[in-house]
């Protein structure tokens, strides 16, 4: 009997260490990706944001209706022209699959910038620099500066813009910021 | 039967031997010492509270322990974002004044391995400090060592709180001396690379409410410029 629980005991530990080795104690959830190939190479996703639903946070000095309700966002003056907002994004299926932050700041004297921050959990972050003006009223384009997990070393470019809802759509929605992201090779250290 | 008994219970206490070795294992997961310690970069330092009271927002999937704030922030509830949690706060330099406003999104990652005293979480932070520009800082983090001198002891104490000094780095990489990978994107610091690592100070925590009195502090040697002067 005594031999059994010496069985016992090995197959316990090793059974355990085995487990904890074999079997991931994080498993993200994973949405298929919508990725179309470009026709002069690399490939395009399209990320979506539904306003105001999927605002998490805007945050600006002075804001007369912070969201959230209760945020108090510092009134220092050397956070002037700037602001941060966080959304949940999604992707063309219009489902939630990560967050992201958007910060700008338009101050004037060349130190204006809009930047996004993707975050998608179960792949990877990009960090997009946007022009501070859109080119045509409407759109801004920029870069993918550093990528991280599966963007990581990524070169590609971004288009944002708003499309406002038709009459026959979702009645609170104001309508919906579109990310268009076009990875098109590697950056030069990773090649 | 008394064979099976016997089975099953060396099943039980070898299970229960190899987490307590899990445990106590005094080498898994503790770094004390910051790698940027011993270089010749200018550091600077970016500190802000974990207490989730004390960001400007947090938010996660509502079902943690650290409470979304302000209370009516929309929660992380979505499967894909389950297992993320971001903090907005205000960051303050070595004297305690504000110097700027960062993001942090982080996720558990997948490459956690409690055999080796890794339980990580992939994180970013998303800075804005005026006058300087904004910073990208990249970076895993390994929490094995707060969870077990923190937390575990936290819910085994009957007033379900723990009290005292503890200081350690959670910077685990990607960076090969466990240090995080920074990235100026704009104004005066667009282009600038760095590296950096970020530490906890914490003395009180509860495991109803989460970090009480928890510091973080992030510190960034840069070779080029000092993105917080």
């Amino acid at each position: 009997m005594f031999r059994t629980f010496i069985f016992g005991l090995l197959l316990g530990l090793f059974g355990a260490g085995a487990y904890l080795h074999l079997v991931p104690i994080v498993d993200q959830h994973r949405v298929p990706s919508h990725v179309t190939v470009q026709t002069n190479g690399g490939n395009q996703e399209v990320f979506s944001i539904r306003l105001p639903a999927d605002r998490i946070m805007s945050g600006q000095p002075g804001a007369a209706a912070p969201v959230p309700a209760g945020l108090e966002w510092p009134a220092t003056p050397a956070y002037a022209g700037f602001g941060a907002e966080l959304f949940k994004i999604r992707d063309r299926d219009d489902t939630v699959i990560g967050v992201a932050s958007r910060m700008r700041r338009a101050a004037g004297a060349g130190n204006d910038f809009v930047e996004w921050v993707i975050h998608l959990p179960a792949r990877g972050t990009m960090f997009l620099v946007l022009e501070p003006k859109p080119r045509d009223g409407q759109a801004r384009s920029g870069t993918l500066g550093v990528g991280t997990g599966e963007f990581e070393f990524r070169r590609g470019s971004v288009s944002e813009s708003f499309v406002r809802d038709s009459e026959d759509e979702d009645p609170d929605s104001d309508g919906r910021i579109d990310l268009r992201v076009a990875l098109v090779g590697l950056q030069d250290q990773a090649k | 039967m008394k064979y099976l008994i016997a089975l099953l219970f060396g099943l039980a206490c070898g299970t229960a031997l190899l987490i307590a070795g899990l445990y106590l294992n005094p080498f898994a997961g503790r770094q004390s010492l910051s790698p940027l310690a011993v270089s010749d970069n200018v550091l600077v330092v970016l500190n802000y509270s974990m207490a989730p009271a004390e960001s400007l927002v947090f938010t996660n999937d509502g079902e943690s322990v650290r409470k979304p704030y302000p209370l009516k922030v929309q929660q992380l509830w979505e499967p894909a974002v389950q297992k993320t949690w971001v903090t907005v706060t205000e960051m303050t330099n070595a004297r305690g004044e504000p110097v700027g406003i960062g993001i942090k999104f982080s996720s558990n990652s997948e490459k956690s391995r409690p055999l080796r005293g890794e339980a990580l979480v992939d994180s970013v932070w998303h800075i804005f400090l005026p006058g300087r520009g904004t910073l990208l800082v990249e970076q895993v983090e390994n929490y094995w060592a707060l969870l077990r001198e923190i937390v575990i002891p936290a819910r085994w104490s009957s007033s379900d709180s723990w009290r005292g000094s503890w200081h350690g780095s959670i910077t685990f990489g990607p960076g090969a001396l466990g240090t995080a990978k920074v990235t100026g994107q704009s104004g005066a610091i667009a282009g600038m690379t760095a590296e950096g690592t970020e530490s906890v100070n914490a003395t009180v925590y509860s495991s109803l409410d989460g970090p009480l009195a928890m510091q973080g502090s992030l510190t960034i040697g840069t070779p080029t410029a000092n993105p917080a002067r």
